[in-house]
């Protein structure tokens, strides 16, 4: 056969076939060849890296790298089901064969029912295939390895009727593939012959870190062990494990291997071409084989002898091929080996010289075992002889959160900071920017650096909070960068020797722990008392606020209790969120975020009733907005006959708690999250606190209820609870840490009443549960030693001081539609309460009401008469 | 004046505008228009009530602009203000009279 183009033919579609198919594309090889693409799968080109997630996706289609079924270009063809069954490099061919002949077992007798296809150019990238040891019994039934979705469907079907499973490996591929057994409800066990898991990746400290995240999760690992007998029942199914030096069996239903890879290059081996010492058909720098019209790229190729198990090398030779092929000047010389991935949930990050094998290295390790968090980095003296070091790898297990920063610099050779050990101490939560660069942006709002803040300081003489806003707007708009400009002026004082005031505002040189222990031990009940005998003046929008929160957190009174009204913020004010209009949004509390239809029925008639805009908040409860200060009254009225009560939206105190389903519904869940989310959020419904609170309860490891982003956060094991503390969103986002694991009940409410309490009494004003945990010295182990090992003989106090606070619940709303002195305060205008306030106007978007853009104050009449005290009559 | 609570405001509608007047907590009365002009919203009656440095103020909650309760002044912001008008209290009622001319 002639052809006037030259055909190429790629042998394999999986990633890198797919890659290489792509970038000819875009590169514009199909300008000059055809190209014949030949996949053996049933299936084009799929996300093998992500193949655990097959069990999660709808289908298999949603893995896929070609969703269409084709390429979009006319001179590509792709045939599936096509597996090569020979390589002819005289005659230049290949032949395939369809399933059909596959499966048979006679070898092919008539040539003629085989395609046969010329190549000019022939591109191999026929992968790898698992490695099956030679254990005897590995022919039963229910023996799998973990390479094609096949695999998987094949392994889910056996699971429906397993109660036991064992995956033999325990690399990175073993982990994963022991994530899918375990997802499929089968007890499993991850049995490694190596001392430790991952043993290719992470050192050995790294490797126990990891064992024990694996294990809390309800895994088994067996390290050290080897395998030697696959047991079979009387139907040729597995049934169990027999190991070398040891005497128990582990009695198993599935065996997955996942044992390593190695490279499928029969073809490469059958037609003669070059093959490395230990297996892949050996290329050089373009990846040219020792025939000069064939190419390998991919896990079946061994570049300088050598193989490359990842998706990332892989790709680049596909680029360096079609490079070469277009005669550009790339080849492909090592790659860079690093790996960072979410096992588990559990992050392991490995790179560079992670196993200190440099002369003269030395390593630097960071490790929190109750946090399961190990860090090391690997470096050596800088050869620019400064005495400085440079990074040359490093080993992240737990938080790899510092792997984006580190692994740029081993390649880059710059010198270290002069402490390096910065860089794997826990992340500062932001709050204390050391470290920040001068180009950060603090206040996202109005785009305001860290720079401009300081220059503000430096240069233009912004002494406080107050000046900086003034000065540079930040922290003007919605304020939630307040506390870091805070920081940043209170850092930029100290590092020049000056006394940082920690005064609360003008009116009071207390902190706000002064403060509460001032109230505390003088019993103070007014504001009053206090700033006649601690401070000066009438107070501020920043004391006034702060005391309210001190004196409800202590005596738990109504916060519109006559003398302390007047401290409260607006939302306190009127038990209400203020919108940017002037309206007020309505949050009834749905404790756990469960609810029953009737009350559900209830909101959505009030809205209704009150052409309230509805939205379902993150928290899991229903935001009413729009309402009319003197409608919310009325509105409460509705809520509370109908067995609500207040979500307490509106305060800095216990928002909500979050939770999934957990064991009630959830075909993964392990303990009922819904039930202790309840029973958390009424225990600590109407807590006032420095900031606001979260919680979230999630009923397994997969997370549902997004615990770790909140103040504390719940996590069900097998055992227990694992509580995680000091998570927040907000302008400085921070993952919460865990605490304590594996808790019962009991203990789990004790050490949360302790945590809530410790810091109610010690943190500043309106600071979050993560920042305050990072301003104790000590950080989080403070507060471990604090709230676990009861180091300050404070517990017992703590806790009762939270019985305190839950005995003395009532709900705020029902008091105060109960009470006329402070229902009349819930009025437009004092001389005209049913007069709507005119400046308020909403207008329509996607059927719900939205405020109308003001223009400026609203006159409904002439304008105010001239001349002193003679108008308008008030009372 | 026993509708006005001390340290607080309330808001009263005098020839169809919106007046926040409010109580300190020496029996002075003030009375400022309720339009925060950085919110663009008919809110300062429900601001804190505060001094500083002396000054009597109130902060708007929508952002804690502080406003002079005497002028109207904007404390953060010299260039802006509210509207501030007479007070005169008569028999226990509070009688709002005629906008401040502007300070300077």
């Amino acid at each position: 056969m002639t052809h006037l183009r030259p055909t190429l033919v790629v042998v394999g579609h999986g990633m890198v076939g797919h890659r290489f198919v792509q970038a000819a594309i875009e590169r514009g090889l199909t300008e000059t060849h055809d190209v014949v693409v030949l996949g053996e799968e049933p299936r084009p080109a799929y996300d093998r890296v992500a193949l655990t997630s097959f069990f999660a996706a709808e289908s298999a289609d949603e893995l896929s790298l070609l969703p269409e079924g084709n390429y979009p270009d006319p001179r590509v063809r792709l045939v599936l089901d096509a597996a090569v069954t020979e390589i002819d490099r005289a005659a230049r061919t290949v032949t395939y064969v369809s399933p059909a002949l596959r499966l048979s077992s006679e070898p092919l007798a008539d040539p003629g029912e085989v395609q046969l296809l010329h190549y000019d150019v022939l591109v191999l990238a026929t992968g790898a295939a698992p490695f099956v040891p030679p254990v005897p019994g590995r022919e039963l039934e229910n023996v799998f390895v973990y390479r094609t979705i096949e695999d998987l469907e094949a392994i889910r079907e056996a699971s429906r009727e397993a109660t036991a499973g064992a995956v033999i490996g325990g690399g990175l591929l073993g982990l994963e593939a022991a994530n899918a057994l375990h997802q499929l409800g089968v007890e499993t066990h991850v049995v490694e012959m190596a001392p430790r898991l991952m043993a290719v990746q992470i050192d050995e400290a790294g490797g126990a870190t990891l064992k024990r995240h694996v294990e809390q999760l309800g895994l088994s690992v067996h390290t050290g062990v080897m395998t030697e007998l696959i047991d079979g029942d009387a139907d040729g199914k597995v049934s169990g494990l027999r190991f070398r030096d040891r005497p128990q069996p582990l009695d198993v239903e599935i065996v997955v291997f996942s044992a390593g890879i190695r490279p499928r290059d029969a073809l490469a081996r059958e037609c003669g071409l070059d093959l490395a010492e230990r297996g892949g058909i050996l290329v050089d720098e373009q990846c040219r084989t020792s025939d000069a019209s064939i190419f390998a790229i991919g896990e079946c190729a061994a570049p300088d002898g050598r193989m490359y198990g990842l998706v990332a090398p892989g790709y680049s030779m596909a680029e360096v091929v079609v490079d070469t092929l277009l005669d550009g000047p790339g080849a492909f010389t090592g790659a860079d080996m690093s790996t960072k991935l979410k096992l588990l949930g559990v992050d392991v990050a490995s790179f560079g010289d992670a196993f200190a094998t440099t002369e003269g290295s030395l390593e630097l390790v960071y490790s929190d075992a109750v946090a399961g968090i190990y860090k090391k980095l690997v470096v050596a003296e800088s050869d620019a002889g400064d005495g400085g070091f440079v990074l040359l790898g490093g080993v992240l297990v737990g938080d790899a959160s510092a792997y984006g920063v580190l692994r740029p610099m081993v390649a880059s050779g710059l010198t270290l900071p002069d402490n390096p050990e910065q860089l794997i101490l826990p992340a500062s939560s932001g709050a204390a920017p050391l470290g920040m660069p001068d180009e950060a942006q603090v206040c996202s709002c109005n785009d305001v650096t860290k720079g401009q803040i300081l220059t503000a300081v430096r240069e233009e003489g912004c002494e406080d909070v107050k000046s900086v806003k003034a000065c540079t707007r930040a922290g003007s708009t919605c304020g939630s960068c307040v506390n870091v400009v805070k920081n940043i002026i209170e850092e930029h004082f100290a590092s020049e020797g000056k006394v940082v005031d920690r005064g609360l505002c003008e009116h009071f040189r207390l902190s706000r722990q002064e403060l509460y222990d001032v109230v505390s031990v003088h019993g103070y009940r007014r504001f009053d008392d206090i700033v006649e005998a601690h401070g000066s003046g009438r107070g501020c929008d920043i004391c006034k606020p702060a005391i309210a929160s001190i004196l409800a957190s202590q005596f738990n009174g109504h916060v519109l209790e006559k003398e302390n009204a007047r401290l409260q913020d607006t939302n306190d004010a009127y038990l209400a969120n203020i919108q940017r209009n002037g309206t007020y949004s309505v949050v009834p509390r749905i404790p756990g975020g469960e609810i029953t239809p009737e009350k559900l029925i209830v909101i959505g008639e009030v809205a209704r009733d009150f052409n309230l805009y509805t939205k379902i908040t993150g928290g899991q409860r229903i935001d009413l907005f729009g309402a009319r200060m003197e409608e919310l009254p009325a509105i409460w009225k509705r809520l509370v006959d109908a067995g609500f009560e207040s979500g307490h939206a509106y305060g800095k105190s216990l928002r909500t708690v979050k939770s999934c389903v957990g064991s009630t519904w959830c075909r993964f869940g392990v303990q009922d999250s819904v039930g202790l989310a309840i029973a958390l959020e009424l225990r600590y419904r109407g807590l006032r606190s420095p900031h606001k609170l979260k919680g979230g309860v999630s009923g397994c490891a997969r997370e549902c209820a997004e615990a770790r982003g909140k103040d504390f956060g719940v996590i069900a094991t097998e055992k227990g609870w694992n509580l995680y503390v000091g998570g927040n969103g907000g302008a400085v986002p921070a993952h919460a840490r865990l605490l304590a694991g594996d808790l019962d009940t009991q203990t789990l409410i004790s050490y949360l009443d302790r945590f809530l309490m410790y810091y109610i009494r010690t943190a500043d004003r309106l600071q979050r549960t993560s920042t305050w945990i990072e301003s104790l010295d000590g950080g989080l182990d403070r507060v471990r030693e604090v709230v676990v090992d009861d180091s300050l003989g404070l517990g017992a106090e703590l806790e009762s001081e939270m019985e305190r606070h839950v005995g003395s619940y009532f709900d705020e709303w029902k008091a105060t539609i109960e009470d006329p002195e402070k229902m009349s305060r819930f009025v437009s205008f004092v001389n005209a309460p049913d007069t709507p306030d005119p400046s308020i106007s909403f207008t329509e978007e996607r059927g719900q009401i939205r405020p109308a853009e003001a223009g400026g104050p609203v006159v409904l009449a002439t304008t105010i008469p001239v001349g002193p005290a003679r108008s308008a009559v008030l009372g | 004046m026993d509708d006005l609570e001390l340290e607080r405001g309330v808001t009263a509608l005098v020839h169809g505008q919106a007046l926040a007047i409010f109580r300190t907590h020496d029996d002075g009365v003030y009375a400022l228009g309720n339009y925060d002009p950085f919110a663009k919203a008919s809110v300062l009656a429900r601001g804190i009530v505060g001094t500083r440095e002396g000054v009597p103020f109130v902060a708007s909650p929508m952002h804690k602009h502080a406003f002079d309760l005497r002028t109207g002044r904007c404390l953060d912001d010299g260039d802006v203000s509210v509207p501030a008008y007479d007070v005169l209290i008569h028999d226990g009622a509070v009688f709002v009279g005629a906008r401040h001319r502007e300070v300077t």
